[in-house]
């Protein structure tokens, strides 16, 4: 096995506008060698610009990028047959079987698994004489991850492989991914789920604006905003709380109350909540919705420029 | 770490598989090509069995009849004995008001009446040909009835020759309409389709040379071809007798070569739209004339000489002339060399603007 030390991608000062947006602006990214990397933000940070440079389907306007140690102006005909690529929302045709389908994949690679070990690989094996019409949509973004996955990749580009689908069949998609990441195949994906970046990826760029505007495993972001829970309560005469008493408690970092809801950011828990309750008690305030979470990308990414990833 | 290396080994030493020619890139994307065919029933329709529906019935209905009866009236009896000596005229005997209204709504061509002074009065439309006819051969039968002797003998011929009827005229005109549509629809829809279902950006995002993607419509449309012309050619000449006189082989380059021109404008058409309804419109746009002008269905010579320059160098004229020129007089390669030239010509300049504009996503 060859495994030169290089990384599976490398993206130094990239640009991309168009008309009158910038798509990307000024993007630095480094991926490593069997790492899965996700790409985190909201509709229109970038991430599918981006992704699609990589991939060697759009031009950027300026900024360099290197693929698995090769470059798409020399290399693109060696590094097309050593990528995997599922973009966003393919249909592939209706009319021909997944069998038919995964054959035609791998008919453009040079080597890899036969078409059916590839379809056994996603769980479609009954499902092989169907046509692609007749699959429901966990479904065919298995075979649009089957049709990645028949040159035998070393780098895997998915992008958000589970938007639209269903809590179940995302599930599924995560565990197939699970798999090709024991393989020790680098992965690209992009999500707006946060839940999705935190389950699967050793490392994310959370990305805004074209940028990169944080870098790290997922333990290490949530940790760097230094808030481990969020309280959230709303109640009968919530809005007139008085803010600047429940500020006061122990362990509470920030109190931020938007139509009757009252957010916290606390860092001890069991010292908060107690205190919290007897405040309101005090302030008679009557709890309708009291819940605590633990911090995840999705309030690092509210951290650190006041919106929600799924704001449009 | 061990355990990851035995899985990876184990996806990359899972094949090799020996390459047949169904595992090349341009034969699979070939069948694909027939399978979304094949699986869309109107298209089949649309493409084979439209054309044979259409000539058999445009046949019937343009059938060359036993020559033409006259239908005619006359309300005097010894003038409808001297009428019914004429072969072509159907000799009605009414009374004067069922006669009058018979010619008012169109049921005869003309009406006779004698005079009491002896003089025959012939009442027609002289602006309707029927009418105009009717008079010569109903003023025929009853001078010679009175007694007229011809001064010049004649005698009839009849044409009746496979080679100038309708029928003949239209299947070349049908062959050529087919080819022209079925390619322009077949390279429009299918990649205006796979544009908008960004199935072709996936593809283009693999290793898969470009130019096998447009090859394969190609071969595709030679396959169909065979059956395309086939079909009405055969049907023409086993049902209605139409002459095959010129060679066979330049019969088939002549498909071919107004099948790829037509591709070419199917390509230019579908190179850049991202809608069905874009290639749609620009398809008419581009086919609806020519429809009408190229002499499909009746002779393109019929437009003023203005523009005729105009409307021979249009590629389904060019097709057309060259397959009837074929097909009914028997045309050599030398006869057919200026509609080659501009097919030719159509298919290059179709060609290399295509690929110049051509929108890979």
């Amino acid at each position: 096995m060859h495994a030169p030390p290089v990384a599976a991608l490398r993206v130094r000062n990239l640009r991309k506008s168009y008309k009158d947006v910038t798509a990307v602006d000024g993007l630095d990214l480094e991926v490593r060698t069997s790492e899965c990397f996700g790409l985190l933000g909201p509709n229109g940070a970038g991430k599918t610009t981006t992704i699609e440079i990589c991939e060697g389907l759009t031009q950027p306007d300026s900024g360099e990028v290197e693929v698995l140690g090769l470059r798409w102006s020399s290399d693109a005909g060696r590094l097309r047959q050593r990528l995997g690529i599922q973009l966003q929302d393919t249909q592939l045709s209706e009319k021909l079987t997944v069998l038919e389908t995964v054959r035609l994949f791998r008919s453009f690679f040079h080597q890899g698994p036969d078409a059916s070990t590839v379809i056994g690989q996603v769980q479609l094996d009954e499902k092989q004489h169907a046509r692609v019409g007749a699959l429901s949509g966990g479904q065919k973004q298995r075979l649009a991850l089957a049709c990645a996955l028949v040159g035998d990749p070393d780098l895997l580009f998915l992008d958000e492989p589970t938007t639209g689908l269903d809590p179940q069949a995302r599930r599924q998609l995560w565990d197939l991914i699970d798999q090709f990441k024991l393989a020790g195949k680098s992965i690209i994906l992009t999500t707006h789920y946060m839940d999705e970046a935190q389950r699967l990826c050793e490392r994310v760029a959370i990305i805004d604006h074209g940028r990169v505007i944080a870098l790290g495993t997922p333990r290490e972001l949530i940790a760097s905003i230094g808030v481990r829970h969020l309280v959230e309560f709303t109640g009968h005469a919530a809005g007139e709380l008085d803010v600047s008493t429940v500020q006061r408690i122990d362990g509470v970092r920030d109190v931020h109350s938007e139509n009757g809801t009252v957010r916290l950011q606390v860092t001890e828990l069991h010292r908060a909540v107690p205190a919290l309750l007897e405040e309101l008690g005090r302030q008679g305030v009557a709890l309708t919705e009291l819940r605590t979470h633990s911090a995840t990308l999705e309030d690092v990414f509210v951290a650190l420029t006041g919106r929600h990833l799924r704001d449009e | 770490m061990n355990d990851r290396r035995a899985i990876a080994d184990r996806l990359r030493t899972e094949a090799p598989v020996p390459r047949t020619s169904s595992e090349h890139p341009l034969g699979q994307l070939t069948l694909v090509r027939i399978r979304e065919f094949i699986r869309e029933p109107e298209a089949l329709f649309w493409a084979l069995f439209f054309p044979v529906l259409l000539s058999a019935g445009l046949g019937v209905a343009f059938r060359n009849r036993p020559s033409e009866v006259l239908k005619i009236a006359t309300s005097t009896p010894p003038l409808a004995d001297a009428l019914r000596n004429e072969r072509l005229l159907d000799v009605q005997q009414l009374s004067g008001s069922d006669a009058e209204r018979a010619l008012q709504t169109g049921q005869i061509a003309l009406l006779a009446e004698a005079t009491p002074d002896g003089t025959v009065v012939y009442r027609y439309d002289e602006t309707n040909p029927e009418g105009r006819a009717a008079r010569m051969l109903a003023d025929d039968a009853v001078q010679r009835a009175g007694g007229r002797a011809d001064p010049v003998r004649a005698a009839d011929r009849l044409m009746r020759e496979p080679g100038s009827r309708y029928i003949d005229f239209l299947i070349p005109g049908l062959v050529g309409m087919g080819i022209m549509g079925n390619s322009v629809w077949l390279l429009g829809f299918a990649i205006t389709d796979a544009r908008r279902r960004k199935l072709m950006k996936r593809i283009v995002a693999t290793p898969m040379p470009r130019p096998y993607y447009l090859l394969s419509f190609l071969l595709f449309r030679m396959m169909l071809l065979v059956v395309e012309v086939g079909v009405p050619v055969s049907f023409g000449v086993l049902v209605f007798g139409v002459p095959l006189r010129g060679s066979l082989l330049i019969l088939s380059g002549l498909c071919v070569l107004g099948s790829l021109a037509f591709s070419a404008l199917g390509l230019l058409v579908a190179s850049r739209a991202r809608t069905i309804e874009a290639v749609s419109g620009l398809a008419n746009l581009v086919m609806v004339p020519m429809w009408i002008v190229s002499g499909v269905f009746f002779s393109a010579q019929r437009f003023p000489d203005a523009v005729q320059p105009v409307i021979k160098a249009l590629p389904l004229t060019a097709l057309i002339d060259a397959l009837r020129a074929n097909m009914l007089q028997g045309a050599g390669v030398a006869q057919i060399a200026r509609e080659s030239g501009t097919l030719g010509v159509w298919l290059v300049v179709c060609f290399a603007l295509a690929l110049k504009v051509f929108r890979w996503r």
